[in-house]
């Protein structure tokens, strides 16, 4: 089967591999209709993540078909047309019993500070991702969720991470009514999580990114007020300013490790890897946010430490929210914000590529040519 | 776990204070007590061990399942190995997988050769779609690897 191959930093191509098969009895493969290249695809692309190896598939953004499943699994069948959530998560550790998917206990042997997420290097579990003609999905019965007739093939695979996270992300910032929110990251999640800010009662988003096709898009699909932080001196001091010099009531992290806009932590973060990656967007979340504030990430940090104002943390009462979203527990709320056309994930898309031809994808995301926000990889 | 006092609810006050209502973690977590029971929960059956796994020492075994793609081979391998002989905790685990991660990459490049295969790099970088879309920025990195290359050059010559 033709599937992506990663072969080094900035380097990928397609491969023929061998058909996944059924490894474990609540195993299920998966025939992909449609895969998509997140930003944080993005880390592993450019070499930021620890121990992704060479000849790994990465993808955890997926629809498809079922095409096999293992003897123990008993909600779907052969034909079904599944979204699969990024997580690998098991239904039965007391984590997953208590709503937290996304830090399963039983999907990943290599690491404990993180569940199992499909193709997402070793560090995340070792599991080959969907951007393949074809995937071995594990805990068959827990994740894949049947997609309704009536939903756009488009809709449900975005329905996968990027909605449940940028959902997420607004979720854990605790947004009361009349509340003002931050959103630090104009990719696909933060513009989700702009766009979900609304529905906790926000009374003012602002998004803050660098490249203004992006804010122009953010400020058009999330209805938000968009800022470029290159136009500013000091991004932290006009967002005090722009908040009344009191700082938001939330602040969302949605960048990560290859933030912008601070030479110090993109120096040691990015270039010498003396950090795990540049933590700038956190640094200013945590310094734009209001005292006694919350600071909810997203934004995907790598192994083992990151430079971040701790002490400001402390003398403000800042409440940090953070975790790995869980899109099985949001799924039916999401289904039905997507099918009342409350949200409307697909209009994210804007580039369709054959996955042959993954290198121009990862490319043309990565680089961020031609206005891309979101690319769907087409097997 | 069994508790080290195991007569703590004697303790005077004991949980006079506690509120239910007072769970932070609520609604990305549905608090259920669970946890008390750490890891003695019902388990889905093992995977059969088929390839080798590298498993993390903050952990007692392997998951009930785990990805079987591109087990650890070679001196990448080898140094992989050695990085989970330590806890996520330190920087040897991660400096050498991360190190492990470099090498691998010159390893693929001799694997593509050694099988006859030989990796186009403009392809697998994407580059076509920077030249097409990214003109500008393209020509100035090669004019300034140019430069750099011939003010390298022009130095060794000196040199010599």
């Amino acid at each position: 089967m033709l599937a992506m191959s990663y072969r080094g930093p900035y380097r990928v191509r397609t491969v023929d591999k061998p058909m996944p098969e059924v490894l474990h009895p609540e195993d299920a493969i998966v025939r992909v209709t449609r895969s998509c290249i997140c930003g944080s695809d993005l880390h592993l692309y450019h070499g930021m993540v620890p121990d992704t190896r060479v000849g790994s598939t990465f993808g955890h953004e997926f629809t498809g078909i079922v095409e096999e499943v293992g003897p123990l699994v008993q909600k779907l069948k052969v034909g079904d047309q599944v979204l699969v959530p990024f997580n690998v998560a098991c239904g039965k550790c007391n984590f997953c019993k208590q709503g937290l998917y996304g830090n399963c206990h039983e999907s990943n042997p290599m690491a404990t500070a993180v569940g199992g997420i499909f193709g997402y290097s070793h560090t995340a579990g070792g599991y080959d991702g969907g951007q393949a003609e074809y995937v071995r999905v594990p805990y068959a019965d827990v994740g894949p969720t049947i997609i309704p007739p009536e939903m756009d093939p488009d809709d449900a695979v975005l329905l996968t991470d990027v909605v449940p996270t940028g959902y997420q992300a607004a979720e854990m910032g605790g947004i009361k009514e009349g509340d003002t929110v931050i959103v630090f990251g104009a990719g696909p999640i933060g513009i989700m999580a702009a766009r979900c800010a609304w529905f906790f009662g926000a009374a003012r988003v602002i998004i803050i990114d660098h490249i203004d096709y992006r804010l122009a898009f953010a400020k058009n699909y999330a209805k938000c007020e968009a800022y470029n932080f290159k136009e500013m001196a000091d991004p932290v001091v006009f967002l005090k300013k722009t908040t009344d010099w009191y700082g938001a009531d939330v602040c969302i992290d949605c960048v990560g490790c290859e933030a912008e806009g601070n030479t110090l932590q993109t120096f040691s973060g990015r270039v010498m890897l003396m950090q795990a990656g540049s933590a700038t967007a956190l640094q200013w979340a945590i310094n734009s946010v209001k005292k006694g504030g919350i600071v909810s990430v997203v934004g995907v940090y790598g192994p083992p430490y990151n430079f971040v104002p701790i002490g400001n943390v402390l003398n403000k009462g800042i409440t940090i929210r953070a975790n790995q979203s869980a899109p099985k527990r949001l799924m039916l709320k999401l289904i039905d914000h997507v099918l009342s056309g409350r949200l409307d994930p697909k209009g994210l898309i804007t580039h369709r590529v054959p996955l042959k031809e993954v290198p121009d994808a990862y490319r043309l995301f990565s680089s961020k040519l031609d206005n891309c926000i979101k690319t769907v990889l087409i097997p | 776990m069994k508790p080290t006092n195991e007569d703590y609810k004697n303790i005077p006050g004991w949980g006079i204070d506690a509120d239910p209502e007072n769970e932070p973690t609520y609604p990305i977590k549905n608090y259920t007590g669970d946890d008390h029971n750490r890891i003695h929960y019902e388990r889905s059956p093992q995977q059969p061990l088929t390839v080798e796994i590298l498993l993390s020492t903050e952990r007692p075994g392997p998951t009930a399942v785990f990805g079987t793609s591109v087990p650890p081979t070679g001196l990448s391998g080898t140094i992989r190995r050695y990085a989970f002989r330590n806890s996520e905790d330190r920087y040897r685990h991660w400096i050498p997988l991360i190190l492990a991660d470099r090498i691998n990459v010159f390893e693929g490049l001799i694997d593509d050769i050694r099988t006859g295969h030989l990796p186009n790099l403009f392809k697998e970088r994407g580059l076509g779609m920077e030249w097409k879309h990214n003109r500008i920025a393209v020509l100035t990195k090669v004019a300034f690897a140019a430069l750099a290359g011939a003010a390298l050059m022009i130095s060794v010559k000196r040199k010599k």
